[in-house]
């Protein structure tokens, strides 16, 4: 798994290349809470690449969603292909999280740090 | 056998040390058995997360962390079904205590039995070994 981490209009985004699962996930956690760390109240994530999420991907993101949440910001997803969209079906969490079809949608009414 | 019974082809037995790095072996596994019998690819995904989350709760909970311990996984390749055991040799598993968290309670964690009980059509946990647990996933695949 790989994690890159940019910056468009000064907004964050991690994008996630690879499987998230019990053996990756800690890295991707470890990640955003360094980037929500570093005063960033808003961040999108691109998973395009991703090619695996279970439960404990899930759970990471959950966890980022609760941080964004409580800090007054918006957490984005965006670029899921079928089988990461299916596991947000699966939790019922894809109306929970804003998922985003393009980069350009998540980007649409954030605001820069 | 009777003629109701699904006839087994083949079975297919997989042992990893139970250690997260490990886990994407079984699902490349069970990936390439369910490409050869043609599964579509919503009860392939599904088959993967169910038993991924299988095996990292035996990780997590059977045996409390990252061991050298093994997790074996026997699967049955029949004409309609997808059938795996799970075989572990940790602490056993309270059967009426594993229960899916409800989905309205926002929190990381506790999604995997809700997966595993979401996408398989038959889950047994099977509390006749002595020592460890054994977990019987089954997914009855539709015919084209």
């Amino acid at each position: 798994m790989e994690l890159e981490v940019f910056k468009k209009n000064d907004v964050a985004i991690l994008k996630i290349s690879g499987d998230v699962d019990l053996y990756s996930s800690p890295q991707v956690r470890n990640k955003i809470l360094a980037l929500l760390a570093k005063t960033q109240k808003n961040l999108l994530v691109n998973l395009k690449d991703v090619s695996y999420m279970d439960s404990s991907g899930v759970a990471t993101l959950v966890e980022a969603l609760q941080l964004t949440n409580k800090r007054g910001g918006k957490l984005r997803l965006y670029h899921l292909g079928p089988a990461i969209r299916d596991v947000f079906e699966l939790s019922r969490l894809d109306k929970v999280f804003d998922i985003c079809e393009t980069e350009s949608q998540a980007l649409n009414g954030i605001i820069a740090e | 056998m009777t003629g109701q019974k699904a006839r087994q082809i083949d079975t297919i037995e997989i042992v990893i040390p139970a250690k997260p790095q490990f886990l994407k072996i079984i699902r490349s596994a069970v990936n390439s058995i369910c490409e050869i019998r043609k599964f579509c690819r919503e009860d392939m995904n599904n088959v993967i997360l169910a038993v991924d989350e299988a095996c990292s709760n035996i990780i997590k909970h059977a045996y409390g962390k990252p061991t050298n311990q093994p997790i074996q996984a026997t699967i049955k390749i029949c004409d309609d079904r997808f059938e795996i055991h799970l075989r572990d040799y940790g602490k056993k598993a309270d059967s009426n205590k594993i229960k899916p968290r409800q989905l309205d309670d926002l929190r990381p964690g506790g999604l995997g039995v809700h997966f595993i009980k979401s996408v398989m059509d038959e889950v047994v946990y099977d509390n006749t070994p002595d020592k460890g647990n054994l977990l019987k996933l089954v997914k009855i695949i539709a015919k084209n």
